[in-house]
């Protein structure tokens, strides 16, 4: 006979787990006892958020599931935004959490919540484990879940009681559900009438996104591009899932997509989105996005097709088999008007920036790093303006390489993120491109990479402000600074604090990184930053660069909440 | 419009959350819901309600179909349909006019469950419709309290 504690940890190592992020507590002691004596390789995070997010970036670098165990209650509310952010992005996770003994719950016990209703809308699937004969079953339905189809997180309650409960029962598969059907098979006149459709078009677009690069893909489209000699553009989660330096690649669209990417739309007879799903980030206002064409989208979940952009051909299927039915079926072409109109939009409006300026502008950072690592850096990105600039300035040439949160936007995401990534890939550079805002969500994390030795680079664009939150204040609200000035100076009457006794900048992020057992390094001019990113590059264990970037950039081109694709803010003058 | 959603579930603890949660947070309101077993094992019939907007709601229906717990679902709205509610309705009935009053109501097709010295409780089992009609026709008579069942369907033969 083994204990629900003896199961879960079957269930982890049977799904060929090898990585386990989390927190201990009251009601997963038991977990903990058993995982004393497991095979997993353990990292004590010091905050529940934190456990997921590295779940979240051991799984976008390595396509396996990620895993995390918390305890009841708070660790699992802890919990909740990392689950919400895999869930947004698709990202294979299974989060398994505590829960008060069976006979407990419903009574406001200690550390009580309801934790598969408090997470029912921000996980694929969750379970409460009433039964221990159950669990060897459910902890296999959970990572079968969790990756196949559009993957996503699932959660695992387990009450005390079941964990100390005694059971015979193992489960060897296969997982079989009958409301669960992932994969669908795409149809073959489906697939035949993309093929015509690409074959008839003058001026086609591919919109590549994430689901390309979960799908393993990535190889497929870009042979499929060539081929027809079609450009591709991507979403923020497609970066990397077609080569930046391609000339039929028109970089990111959308809001703060490039001139190219969004005039293509715009202009283009044929859209096909491969593994995207018409974000509203992308679209912009949705009457007017590609207007002109014919849309097709290949999706291996059927609820995206139509939700937001009315699709013409929908080809409902596993990215991969449908792009390898149909490259045969697609005729190679020239398509020399067409790529010659997208590439003199390319060449007039590159992504770039004021190169003159004498302060040092985040952009510059960005570019030097691309530059100091050759493009072959894992980045992972907070959210905000400096997330913008490293999806424009760093060229991503291979899936799997820009991990960043898209759908829920999540700051606090990038550094722990970046732990998970480099627990995943040990010989990679993973670098943390953050904001002075952001990276403060979950600093706490720094102390698991310096333990374990895991050399993140965290790359710091100080601007002093909610960069990003300041930009929409500056173009929409009026020039009023509400509650976005980090430093404490020049603030909001209601936001005062007398700068008489304090003026500057907190926290010290040098002394913090260094009071975190990292390396805490400091620019603030650009002849510095070469220099400091070799330093940074050399230094053995994990490295804060703080860089002191100018404070009022913006990130442009941008579309206005709101507007078409073509209606481009390039610059404020 | 007001739409017809029915969905085969698996008849397990949190399924009627997960479906109802997915209409709740659109801030839809279900009009009617009713739940049971149907004759396969471990099997349960959800059938609602839902007015709210075509589009949305088509978008709803693929939504609760991508529910690991769900089987199948089917928006019936304009399929050719079986429909019946059941309606239990007791009513003031002084001696005075009892028998009027049970003589109406079985008129209408609704048949006597249960007698008091002061109100009768009625029985109707029809259409929506018609139902609703019979509670109006038993207004004048002071109802003093009523339960619906929500409507359950079945799609007639041929129909989805």
């Amino acid at each position: 006979m083994r204990t629900g504690a003896d199961c879960i940890i079957d269930g982890l190592l049977q799904a060929g787990t090898t990585t386990v992020f989390g927190l201990p507590g009251g009601t997963v002691l038991d977990i903990f006892a058993k995982l004393y004596h497991a095979p997993l390789e353990f990292f004590l995070v010091r905050h529940e958020q934190g456990a997921t997010h590295m779940a979240d970036g051991y799984a976008r670098a390595s396509g396996r599931v990620g895993v995390c165990i918390v305890t009841s209650g708070p660790g699992a509310t802890n919990a909740v935004t990392g689950l919400a952010t895999a869930n947004m992005d698709g990202i294979p996770m299974v989060c398994v959490s505590g829960q008060v003994p069976t006979h407990m719950i419903g009574n406001d016990a200690f550390q009580e919540a309801d934790t598969t209703g408090i997470t029912r809308a921000v996980t694929k699937h969750n379970y409460l484990v009433k039964n221990v004969d159950d669990l060897p079953r459910i902890l296999a339905e959970a990572f079968e879940i969790a990756r196949t189809g559009r993957p996503g997180p699932v959660l695992v309650d387990v009450p005390k009681d079941i964990q100390q409960a005694k059971t015979s029962a193992t489960f060897s598969g296969p997982v079989k559900i009958r409301g669960y059907k992932p994969t669908p098979e795409a149809s073959p006149r489906d697939i035949a009438t993309l093929a015509e459709a690409i074959n008839k078009a003058q001026k086609p677009l591919f919109l590549v996104g994430g689901g390309v690069i979960a799908g393993e893909a990535a190889a497929e489209v870009t042979t499929l591009a060539r081929k027809a000699q079609i450009p591709v553009t991507t979403t923020l989660l497609g970066l990397g899932a077609f080569p930046e330096t391609d000339p039929l690649a028109l970089r990111m669209l959308g809001m703060h997509g490039s001139v190219a990417a969004n005039r293509a739309v715009s202009e283009c007879d044929l859209l096909v989105s491969i593994g995207a799903r018409f974000d509203d980030r992308v679209t912009g206002k949705i009457a007017l996005f590609a207007p002109n064409a014919i849309k097709a989208h290949i999706d291996i979940d059927p609820s995206a097709i139509s939700k937001s952009v009315a699709i013409d051909i929908p080809v409902i299927g596993h990215v991969k088999a449908v792009l390898q039915a149909l490259i045969p079926q697609v005729e190679p072409r020239k398509r020399t008007d067409w790529l010659n109109q997208v590439s003199a939009w390319a060449r007039e409006f590159p992504l770039t920036f004021n190169r003159d300026d004498q302060e040092l502008l985040p952009q510059e950072v960005i570019e030097q790093v691309y530059l100091a690592t050759r493009g072959e850096a894992i980045i992972t990105t907070e959210v905000g303006q400096h997330q913008m600039w490293a999806a424009h300035f760093y060229k991503y040439t291979h899936p799997r390489t820009f991990i960043s949160s898209g759908g829920l936007g999540t700051m606090g995401f990038g550094l722990p993120a970046a732990i998970g990534v480099q627990a995943a890939c040990r010989d990679r550079t993973v670098v943390t491109i953050a904001g002075d805002g952001s990276v403060q969500m979950n600093f706490q994390e720094l102390v698991v990479a310096v333990e374990h030795d895991l050399p993140i680079k965290v790359v710091i664009l100080n601007n002093g402000h909610l960069g990003m939150v300041r930009q929409w204040q500056e173009m929409f609200y009026k020039r009023e600074y509400s509650a976005v000035r980090l430093r404490q100076d020049d603030r909001a009457a209601n936001e005062q604090i007398d700068t008489t006794r304090r003026k500057g900048y907190l926290p010290d992020f040098v002394k913090l990184a260094e009071a975190h057992g990292a390396t805490g390094l400091r620019v603030d001019s650009k002849r510095e930053v070469g220099p400091a990113l070799k330093k940074m590059l050399a230094q053995p264990g994990p490295v804060v660069l703080e860089c002191i970037v100018k404070p009022e950039e913006n990130v442009y081109p941008m579309v206005p909440p709101g507007a078409s694709l073509t209606e481009m803010v390039q610059n404020m003058a | 419009m007001k739409h017809i959603i029915t969905a085969l579930v698996e008849n397990q603890p949190g399924v009627l959350a997960r479906v109802v949660g997915l209409i709740s947070g659109r801030g839809y309101n279900i009009e009617s819901l009713s739940v049971g077993p149907t004759h396969e094992t471990g099997i349960s019939r959800i059938t609602m309600q839902v007015p709210g907007d075509d589009r949305v709601l088509a978008q709803v229906t693929k939504q609760l179909n991508r529910l690991v717990d769900v089987i199948q679902v089917n928006d019936l709205t304009t399929a050719p349909l079986l429909h019946r509610e059941l309606v239990l309705l007791k009513v003031a009935a002084p001696p005075a006019e009892r028998a009027a009053l049970i003589k109406t109501a079985q008129t209408a097709g609704a048949t006597v469950v249960a007698e008091e010295s002061a109100a009768v409780t009625l029985q109707i089992i029809g259409e929506q419709a018609d139902v609703a009609a019979f509670i109006e026709q038993m207004k004048p008579y002071s109802i003093l309290d009523l339960a619906r069942s929500g409507i359950i369907v079945l799609a007639r033969s041929g129909a989805a």
